[in-house]
Order: structure tokens, then sequence, then C-alpha cells
């Protein structure tokens, strides 16, 4: 019987050691390489794409084994990302938001990419755009490279509009009538008429704030100055367009209320606000259109939504990584990726360039809403400590989305929130 | 097994005449070994993953890490500081609070409710067991997540209320309501679990306890709260303090359902260190601010285990 314990005793400590002797790794920097990147997209279509470019590099780089693209939901990619840094688990290259862009740029998260980049054959450095590079420089130098630059349209459903007895969005276009104030007044016709959603500002989600600079960009509003110092939301242009965003929900109803989802692609809204990738999710199932954003008070506008490819310092392979993102965006490959993401290079930022990998875009719509877009966009908004800077503007405009809200006080609320984390 | 063992080596002992040395390895101290080698695999399991992250996390909390860049310095006190000097803390103290009294209240009320009524003999009780524990056994995250549809302002919840005649509320838009709503999806996900353990103690009150109370005339509400309430008071102590470390550990139903707003209304302790270290990237002040959740608990659950010999009718 004894006997018996003693063999279960040790029997147990052995299965132990011998589990805790399964987790030891294997040494990163000898052997074949193998590269991770980080992505936010779990789109087919873009993964096909992502690894028929991997397969040819790895075609022609025998010491590299295997390149995956690790999709992490968008919602926390940011937060995934650095757990897996602060984890000693960082990926070989990864996506950046442009919201995030100024913490991992001035940090030192990345590695440095100009020498590289300009120095590759082929590579025609000189053919990047100097303004989208501008978020991702920091001292002059490239940390990351913005593979997409992507202005925001409207994509219009015209069978809605058409059952709510109002023009298509490119007659109104012509007509010279596409502003805010026409579209509120056709999106609130569509949902009194049909009962789906008039307007919905894709990915806000009254969560989501940054993307409501796509609305009140038409005030000349901004959340912040240029230099970041000094908070944005208590100015008249801010406020009058908050107030107009306020009244079209609650009053007219030309947007779906907090907690109400309506999905544009899906059929259920009849115009939605958002970037020219989205257009892989269109199905034919109804006439539709895109176009650029409604002009507001002050003028015509664009914003813009950048990611940037970066590769991690901590990577055991840095050096195969930034030459994997150098061949992963040189110029035939910026041309394949351009079917779904913007590319910063000027060559390629033509209408008929972008027709031949946009099959479901014209090129008028190209024209006026990707190119004239990246031409005078703003981007959507950034800062160093970005999610901190958002997680306070998000509460503190959670009482805007009621019907009996003051609007100004909200908007002074957010400031007084914000303004010492600016001045940080 | 060990008594018998101890005696046979004693015996043994005892027949020689003269023992010159008693052997280092006694019956006893191949018992202790025998022993600890069984929980040596549970031992290494807790230091691996509760006393040197512990350690680790008070470390943390003296420093200031900066995962992307890198550096990791000692700031001393500056994030204990910090505790007193961030003004969203009591805000979410006063949600973590509220969570916690609700749930406990709530969960444990329904889920002796429940016991009791389904203590009964009655047709189909087994039926009613079985949908009240169903929630337990569900993924957290995926019956969170049906419930985020149905409390959408146009979501299952509202249509049904309108089939009445009530527009409801926007449940996880509302100051008001948000913490409540999350309040009571949790309760659903976990009352089964707790009426268990009632009916269980339920079941180990001897009838004619309740025979005796009824002959000296104790009517039903006097014997439950006479009889039944004391004589399960160890396992509403063991509920209540599973129940009050559960709440306070709450994140993916706040992640999920409303990601601590509208406002701060449902930011608890839990997500605000979530928010803190891993999306502010402060690891030093969320390393502080999860020591002070270990706190708190520890501080509770010490102080339910202390007013045990007040209420708790009696222990085994």
């Amino acid at each position: 019987m004894k006997r018996k314990v003693w063999a279960g005793a040790a029997a147990a400590l052995v299965g132990v050691l011998a589990l805790s002797a399964c987790g030891g790794g294997e040494d990163a920097s000898s052997g074949p390489v193998s590269l991770r990147m980080t992505i936010w997209s779990a789109n087919e279509a873009h993964l096909a794409l992502f690894n028929e470019i991997a397969e040819a590099y790895i075609a022609a780089h025998p010491n590299v084994e295997s390149i995956t693209f690790d999709p992490i939901p968008f919602e926390t990619y940011t937060t995934a990302l650095t757990t897996q840094i602060a984890g000693g688990n960082a990926p070989d290259l990864a996506w950046i938001f442009e919201s995030s862009a100024p913490d991992f740029v001035t940090s030192g998260a990345l590695v440095p990419l100009s020498g590289k980049l300009s120095s590759v054959d082929g590579y025609e450095y000189d053919d990047l755009a100097e303004a989208p590079l501008s978020l991702w420089q920091h001292d002059g130098e490239l940390y990351a490279y913005p593979f997409s630059t992507s202005p925001f349209g409207v994509f219009v459903n015209n069978d809605l509009l058409a059952a709510a007895g109002q023009p298509t969005a490119a007659e109104l276009v012509a007509a010279g009538e596409w502003t805010w104030e026409r579209v509120i007044e056709a999106a609130a016709a569509v949902h009194a008429a049909t009962g789906k959603a008039g307007l919905v500002i894709r990915d806000f989600d009254y969560r989501n704030w940054d993307n409501l600079s796509t609305f009140f960009g038409g005030w000349g509003a901004r959340a912040w100055s240029e230099d970041g110092s000094q908070c944005g939301f208590t100015a008249p242009e801010m406020v009058q367009a908050m107030t107009t965003l306020h009244e079209a929900i609650f009053d007219k109803q030309a947007l779906p209320g907090p907690g109400t989802n309506a999905d544009f692609f899906a059929g259920e809204a009849a115009m939605t606000v958002t970037q020219i990738s989205r257009a892989s999710l269109l199905e034919d199932n109804f006439a539709w259109d895109l176009v650029p954003l409604p002009a507001g008070p002050a003028g015509e506008y664009a914003v813009i939504g950048q990611a940037g490819l970066g590769v991690l310092r901590q990577s055991d392979h840095a050096d195969v990584a930034v030459d994997f993102l150098a061949f992963f965006t040189n110029p035939e490959n910026s041309a394949k990726l351009a079917q779904f993401f913007p590319p910063p290079r000027q060559s390629l930022l033509t209408a008929q360039t972008l027709a031949k990998t946009n099959p479901k875009l014209t090129p008028e719509q190209l024209q006026s809403v990707v190119i004239d877009g990246i031409s005078t966009g703003v981007v959507k908004p950034s800062h160093a400590g970005a999610a901190e800077i958002a997680q306070e503007v998000r509460a503190a405009l959670d009482p805007l989305w009621t019907p009996d809200a003051d609007v100004a006080a909200v908007l002074a609320d957010v400031c007084e929130r914000i303004q010492p984390l600016l001045a940080d | 097994m060990s008594t018998t063992s101890t005696q046979i080596g004693v015996g043994r002992a005892e027949s020689r005449p003269t023992p010159a040395r008693r052997s280092f390895w006694t019956s006893r101290r191949r018992d202790h070994l025998a022993g600890y080698l069984f929980i040596t695999p549970q031992l290494l399991g807790t230091a691996a993953f509760v006393l040197i992250p512990l350690v680790l996390v008070v470390w943390y909390s003296l420093h200031e890490w900066n995962v992307l860049a890198g550096t990791f310095t000692y700031v001393g006190g500056e994030n204990y500081q910090s505790l007193l000097d961030d003004r969203n803390l009591p805000a979410v103290l006063r949600a973590t609070a509220l969570f916690s009294v609700g749930l406990v209240t709530v969960n444990l009320s329904l889920a002796l409710l429940l016991a009791v009524l389904l203590h009964q003999r009655l047709r189909g009780t087994m039926l009613f067991r079985t949908l009240f524990f169903s929630p337990v056994v569900v993924s957290l995250v995926a019956w969170t997540i049906v419930w985020g549809f149905l409390l959408q302002d146009n979501g299952g919840i509202n249509a049904m209320l309108r089939l009445v005649g009530i527009d409801g509320p926007n449940w996880l838009r509302g100051e008001g309501t948000a913490m409540w709503s999350v309040i009571v999806v949790q309760v659903f996900k976990n009352v089964g679990l707790n009426m268990v353990l009632f009916l269980a103690a339920l079941q180990g009150v001897p009838s004619e306890i309740y025979e005796a109370a009824e002959v000296d005339g104790a009517g039903r509400w006097r014997q439950f709260w006479r009889l039944t309430v004391p004589l399960i008071s160890p396992t509403i102590l063991l509920t209540s303090i599973i129940t009050v470390i559960g709440s306070l550990q709450v994140f993916a139903q706040i992640a999920v359902l409303t990601q601590g707003g509208p406002g701060t209304a449902t930011t608890v302790l839990v997500y605000y260190f979530y928010q803190q270290a891993f999306q502010f990237h402060h690891f030093g002040y969320g390393a502080t601010l999860s020591l002070l959740l270990f706190v708190i608990v520890g501080a509770l659950t010490f102080l339910q285990w202390r007013m045990r010999r007040r209420w708790v009718f009696h222990e085994s």
C-alpha cells in the first residue's frame, strides 16, 4: 500500500516536470525565419492578397519559412498589440491606427524605415507623397509606412432614397445640393417613409466619437488645435455642428439613436459614412453610389483615415521584417493593395490606375472621393496618449446622447476633462 | 492508512532489543514527504500563477512601465499617491460598491427563493432546476453578447414591452438603467449555482425539526426564519463570500455590454484597472489599482469570516 502511495506521488511529480519541460522554447535567432504581422482585418479578400504577396516573397527568400497574418479584432486591436509587446511576444510587423500613431512613432517601439526604403532598388521612395507620411515621421525619420490613406465618403442606397421620393445622391451632387442640411433632410424622409435608418456614421456607435470628425469637419471644427494643445469642443463651430447632429438624431430621426444597429451593406440604411475599403462588402443587392462627404457651412472638405505598417523593435528578425515591408509596399504590390487601401504613392493616385484594381468603383467615384480626398483631406484626430483622451471624450460625450441634452454644457465638460491631458 | 503504518513502525522498533540508531526516514517523515509530493503540482501552479505574479504586481506598482518605449522606471510611492489624486476613482469605487451590493443582494435572495420553491415535492421541479442551472454552464461571453442584443434599444426586451404598451428605456445607455441591466444579466447567469448550493443545504435539514416546530405551532414563515435560515447559515456564508469575491472581479460583462459607460456609470474597479494598464499603458498605476482590489477583496472576506460567529448557527 505504502509503495503505491510513493508511486502515485512520484508519478504526479514526474508529470508536472514533464509538462513544464514541454514549455521550453526554441532559439528564435537560429534556423529559418518566420514572420508574423498583426492586422485588424479578417476580410478573406484582404487575406488572400496578403498571402499572395507573402508567398511571392518567400519564393524569392529561401531563409524565410513562413509569413503569418494575425487578425486581431478591430475594437481591441491596439490593446492586444501592446499586451503582446508587454508580454515579450511582439509581432514582427504590425498595422497601427492613425489615432495611436504619435504614441508608437515617438516611443521608440518601431524600427526606422527611411534608410532601408530609400535604398531598395525600384522602391521609388520619392514617389511617396509628403502629406500622408507626416503623421508617421519623427525628427525627419519614417517609422511606419501609411499603407492605407483612405478618405471617407458616403455610400448611398439609391433604392431607399427613391422609396422616400428623394433624388439620388448623384442628382443632389449635380444640383449643388449635396450638403449636410439636405442629406439630413433626405435621411429623415427615408426613415419616415420606410422605417429604415436614414444615415449611419459607420463605426461611431455612440462610442468611437473620432468618426464624428467626418461630420463636424463640415463646420470647420476640430477636436483639438493643430499642435494638440488646446481643446476644440467648445469652439462655436463645434457647438453648432454637434447641435445639428443632436437635432438630426433626436428631433428628425435622420440617424438611428444610441443602441440601435443598422447595417448599410445589408440594406438597412440609406446612407453611410465610411471608407472605400468597405466597398468589398457591397453585394449589388441594391442600387448604390459613392460620393464625397457633403459640404457643411464651412464648405467642402475631406477626412482621411490612415493605417500605418511598422516593424517592431522587439522583433527577433527586424532586418528581415523591414525587407519584407519594403517588398510588401513596393510599386507593384502597392498597385495590388490599392484595390482596398489607397497608397501614398503619387504615381498610383490616378483614377485610371485605381480603377484597374477597384472594379466596383467608377473612375468618377475614385477621382471625387479618393484622389481629391487625399489631396485636401484632414487626418482623423490623433494625439499622444490617444486612448486615454478618447476614453475621457467618450465618457464626457455620453450625456449628449439623450433627447434633452444641453449640447453646450456637455461640450464644455469634454474640454474640462481633456484639457489637462492635452497639455501634458 | 497513515495511522496504521505508524503503529506498525513503532511495533517494529519495540521488537528490536537495542536500536542502535533510528533511521531518518521514519514513517511519519515518509508520510509527510508523500503528502508534499502529492500537493507539489498544486503548489507549483499556485506559485507560478498566484504567488509570483502577486509579488511582481507589488514590484510593478513601484515603477512606471512604458511598454512601447520599453522603459521601466522606479517611481517609489508615486502610483500610490495617484490613487489619492485620481478624480475618477471615487466614481469607480461607487460603481463597484453598487454592483457588488446589488449583485449579492439580488443573487442570494433570488437563489434562496428559488431553492425553497424547488425544494417542494411538486411535479416539474427537476425541469425548473435544470432550467435555472443551465446558464451556469453557458459561455459567459456568449451569454453576455446575447443579452447585449436583447437589451438594445430596438432589442428583444423592448419589443416584448411594446407588445404590452410599455415604451422601454434604452437599458444599456441610460445612466440609471445600465448598471442594473448588467447586474440582472450577471444574476441570471450565476443564480443557478447558488440555488443548487442552497438546495443541497435545504436537503440536509432534517424533516423532524419542521414536524416538531409544526406541533409547537410555528407557521411556515416562522419556520423559515427560525429554523431554515439558521440551519443553512454555513451555506449562506459560503455563497455570500463566493458571490462578493465574484462581484468584485466582474469584467467580461462590463467589457461586452457597456464598456464602462454611460459616462463612468458602470466602470467598476477591475474594468478601470484594465483601462489604465492595457488601454492607457499605465501598467504601474494599473498594478496599484489591482493591489487596491486585492486589499478590498481580502478585507471583505476577512470581515465576513469574522462575522460568521455572530450569524452562522452551526459549523462542522
